[in-house]
């Protein structure tokens, strides 16, 4: 298949994001390039320069909201794709209004809580949704821990799922941007199976 | 009982089991996680009420921080 077809066909679907950050922002440009029609990516933070070691941002950036500075990325590289940005913080009530008929959601956190309310609101509210998430990216080497499992129609794991990220094992750009690229790498692989809806808007 | 867990047949003792003693049996020890039985996600809310049975499909995945 000619990339001019795989993105003619991914061109049709609608994939959220929740989160802007080192998984997020990467996940977000990758699904930029390959094509994807509609990103709606939600998050309510703003840059620090402590980001730049691994989010897909510029130090001209730092002070701007993340879902800003995001679409003006992608803006430059495929001005083409639509970036819907929602600033409030996500929870049990506003996910499934957010990201209502959106093909795939990517789960793409820094906070452990925020992944566990997102996975029970979003497989107990959106039944049928897929929803690709990243577990276990900090600290650098050990590519070979890191994996992807399919755990059923519905949920999909990227990541070692087991180092934590903390004050001695901070997440870098190479784990995180592999994990984030991942993400990516399914989101692509779930939508080329799919039928494209050519009726929606 | 057994159960499938995380793919592997695995075997406990007595008819059912909570998903709380299944936890604690196995010393799965990180705070954050999803538990899905037959493919049904499981709040954390019904951990001490929600009931495994023999046959049953569970999967348990950390949900570590970092993004």
């Amino acid at each position: 298949m000619r990339f001019s077809e795989i993105r003619d066909h991914l061109a049709g679907f609608r994939v959220g994001i929740a989160g802007a950050g080192g998984l997020g922002s990467n996940c977000a440009v990758a699904l930029a390039r390959s094509g994807v029609g509609t990103l709606v990516i939600s998050d309510f933070d703003v840059i620090e320069p402590a980001n730049l070691n691994r989010q897909c941002f510029f130090a001209s950036q730092v002070g701007m909201l993340k879902t800003v500075a995001l679409k003006e990325n992608i803006a430059r590289i495929n001005p083409d794709i639509i970036v819907i940005a929602h600033t409030e913080k996500l929870d049990k009530l506003n996910i499934p209004e957010i990201f209502a008929s959106c093909d795939v959601i990517v789960e793409a956190f820094d906070s452990d809580k925020m992944k566990e309310m997102l996975a029970e609101t979003v497989q107990t509210r959106m039944p049928g949704t897929p929803l690709v998430m990243g577990s276990g990216l900090a600290g650098w080497g050990k590519s070979e821990a890191i994996k992807f499992r399919k755990i059923d129609e519905t949920l999909y794991i990227c990541g070692d799922e087991s180092t934590t990220a903390g004050e001695e094992m901070p997440p870098m750009a190479p784990r995180v941007g592999i994990v984030a690229n991942m993400q990516a790498n399914t989101v692509v692989e779930i939508l080329m199976k799919r039928t494209r809806d050519y009726f929606r808007q | 009982m057994k159960i499938i867990l995380n793919n592997r047949v695995e075997e406990f003792p007595g008819e059912t089991l909570l998903i709380s003693e299944m936890l604690a049996f196995k010393k799965f020890s990180y705070k954050m996680r999803i538990v899905k039985i037959n493919g049904l996600l499981i709040p954390r809310e019904r951990y001490e009420s929600t009931i495994i049975h023999d046959g049953d499909n569970v999967q348990m995945i950390y949900l570590m921080s970092g993004g």
